[in-house]
């Protein structure tokens, strides 16, 4: 009788634990939730009064009269495109390095731990290293620049991420193909890296989305451009200068241009993370 | 009457694998110690023994499969065919391609059960698409899976279940047409009934290939070997033919190991 009770007074007090951790842990939940529907409030009420066809077909305009951002997005697309173009290959090729080769000698954990430091630096200081070492020996911003600034911050990332979903895939895999008397360059190209496709390709678009929000790298670099130029040794208009600009000047318009620019970011990049989530969320290995 | 028709037919033996003193190293541990063994041709050769004796260790020497990690290392010498396969010379990848492997564990690559099955193919044959298509039907025939993946040809060889799944690596292996097949535990994550048709499928195989399985499974060994190993601490303690090995053992160890009076 009284161990029963005992036993019945011990269900409820874990019961009450289990009640109150739920509770703190969907609180802490709320409070992130809340900051990030704030902010995404914020920039719709703003932005999307801004938002137009002509935002896309018209350049930036002088302070005081009507105009868009085509300029900018076509700036930020090519700059953000090339980028990755440029800093994916190099990125994934070190990973698979640190992941395959990366068991014996001194390189690998000093490459890692190097790129470790690279991951963490702030973008405002890889934006300075490209202006120290290339636009002070062409005189002149351009989007070249701003392309070597983006592709140094996409190579970390996809490094990292190349490399931890690589080592995700059992080593019993790579012994099986091994079996067969597959050559290891066979081995990883075609069943390893292809294992670890939906991983990669997520790191890749994650890389996407943070290089198309940085401001800092663009700032030393590619500058502005208030014309149309697809020029890559001028200096090229990209979003996120863009709305740096506008939003720290004067003229209402132009604040107003800044608004549906980050809206246009935000939305983006949202709505590329939303696609690597779709695309991917059941074809990651199952072993 | 003819002498030579009351001669005892004597069955010659052909001999494919045969160890002569090996011994194995993983970093400091000594895995294998002296091992010395001859494996028959077209035989089923089955090493039992308990937990960590060395039976894998063995079996992954015949291809060397150790050679992927550092600080593994085989000394020794081991004759397939009459060639040194632990020789600096052996290329590893043709040895590879020549001794086949299926593991414990399902390993369908992230691809087509068509081109689970043309990977290895493809390494070293360069064949036509009819010939391909004919080569994977064969395999999956010989695997006993063709009636069930005959129309789902292009589905990914992970969407299998498990003991279809094992069965794809089988084919996988013979596909390639190895002359040794070396069985790593193949059927202990399986249910009974894809453990029969493992099973069956070995003794179908063994017309064709040198088979050596590891198990843990006695009863297995019993059904499909001829010829039994049992390990014990890195030693082979005996090696004989699987009749005698289990109803008669010539040592006190291996009696008590298979009667289940171990330790």
């Amino acid at each position: 009788m009284s161990a029963s009770a005992a036993i019945m007074g011990l269900y409820t007090r874990r019961l009450w634990i289990n009640r109150f951790n739920l509770a703190v842990s969907l609180l802490t939940m709320l409070i992130g939730l809340f900051w990030l529907g704030w902010i995404l409030l914020t920039l719709f009420q703003a932005g999307f009064k801004s938002l137009g066809p002509a935002l896309f077909y018209t350049m930036t305009p002088p302070p005081g009269s009507n105009g868009g951002l085509s300029n900018a997005i076509a700036g930020s697309l090519i700059m953000a495109t090339v980028g990755t173009l440029i800093g994916t290959p190099i990125g994934m090729m070190a990973g698979i390095y640190l992941a395959e080769f990366g068991s014996r000698g001194w390189l690998a954990p000093v490459t890692r731990f190097i790129n470790d430091i690279l991951l963490s630096a702030p973008s405002i200081v890889v934006g300075l290293f490209v202006y120290e070492v290339y636009v002070i020996h062409t005189r002149h911003f351009s989007a070249w620049a701003g392309t070597m600034a983006l592709a140094l911050i996409v190579i970390p990332v996809v490094i990292r991420t190349t490399e931890n979903m690589l080592r995700l895939v059992p080593d019993s895999l790579r012994e099986a193909a091994a079996a067969l008397g597959a050559p290891q360059w066979k081995v990883i190209t075609l069943v390893t890296v292809r294992a670890a496709k939906a991983g990669i390709i997520t790191g890749i678009l994650l890389a996407v989305a943070r290089i198309s929000g940085e401001t800092a790298p663009l700032l030393f670099t590619a500058l502005n451009n208030q014309f149309w130029s697809l020029d890559m040794n001028q200096p090229m208009a990209n979003l996120p200068v863009v709305i740096f600009q506008f939003a720290m000047s004067p003229y209402e318009n132009w604040q107003h241009l800044a608004w549906a620019g980050a809206l246009l970011i935000t939305m983006a990049v949202l709505v590329l993370n939303i696609l690597a989530r779709v695309f991917f969320r059941n074809k990651s290995p199952t072993y | 009457m003819n002498a030579a028709v009351l001669q005892p037919v004597q069955e010659t033996l052909a001999q494919k694998i045969q160890v002569k003193n090996l011994n194995f190293y993983y970093g400091g541990f000594h895995a294998l110690k002296d091992i010395n063994l001859e494996i028959p041709e077209r035989k089923v050769t089955a090493f039992i023994g308990p937990s960590g004796c060395g039976k894998s260790t063995l079996l992954r020497t015949f291809n060397r499969m150790y050679a992927l990690y550092p600080k593994q290392e085989a000394r020794g010498e081991i004759f397939i065919d009459g060639e040194d396969i632990l020789s600096p010379r052996q290329d590893l990848n043709r040895l590879r391609a020549k001794v086949g492997m299926v593991f414990q564990k399902p390993t369908p690559f992230p691809m087509s059960i068509h081109d689970n099955i043309a990977f290895g193919v493809r390494l070293y044959e360069s064949l036509s698409m009819r010939e391909m298509e004919e080569r994977v039907e064969w395999a999956l025939r010989k695997a006993a899976l063709w009636e069930e993946v005959k129309d789902k040809l292009k589905q990914s060889g992970t969407s299998l279940s498990g003991g279809q799944q094992q069965r794809l690596c089988i084919a996988r292996g013979i596909a390639v047409k190895p002359e040794v097949l070396l069985l790593d535990e193949p059927a202990s994550a399986l249910d009974p009934i894809s453990t029969g048709r493992i099973e069956e499928l070995m003794h179908e195989l063994k017309n064709d290939y040198t088979i050596v399985i590891v198990t843990h499974n006695m009863q297995q060994a019993a059904r499909v070997s001829d010829y039994t190993a049992y390990m014990y601490l890195g030693e082979m303690v005996e090696f004989g033919v699987t009749d005698e090995v289990f109803i008669k053992p010539k040592k006190k160890e291996t009696e008590d190991y298979i009667t289940g009076r171990f330790g």
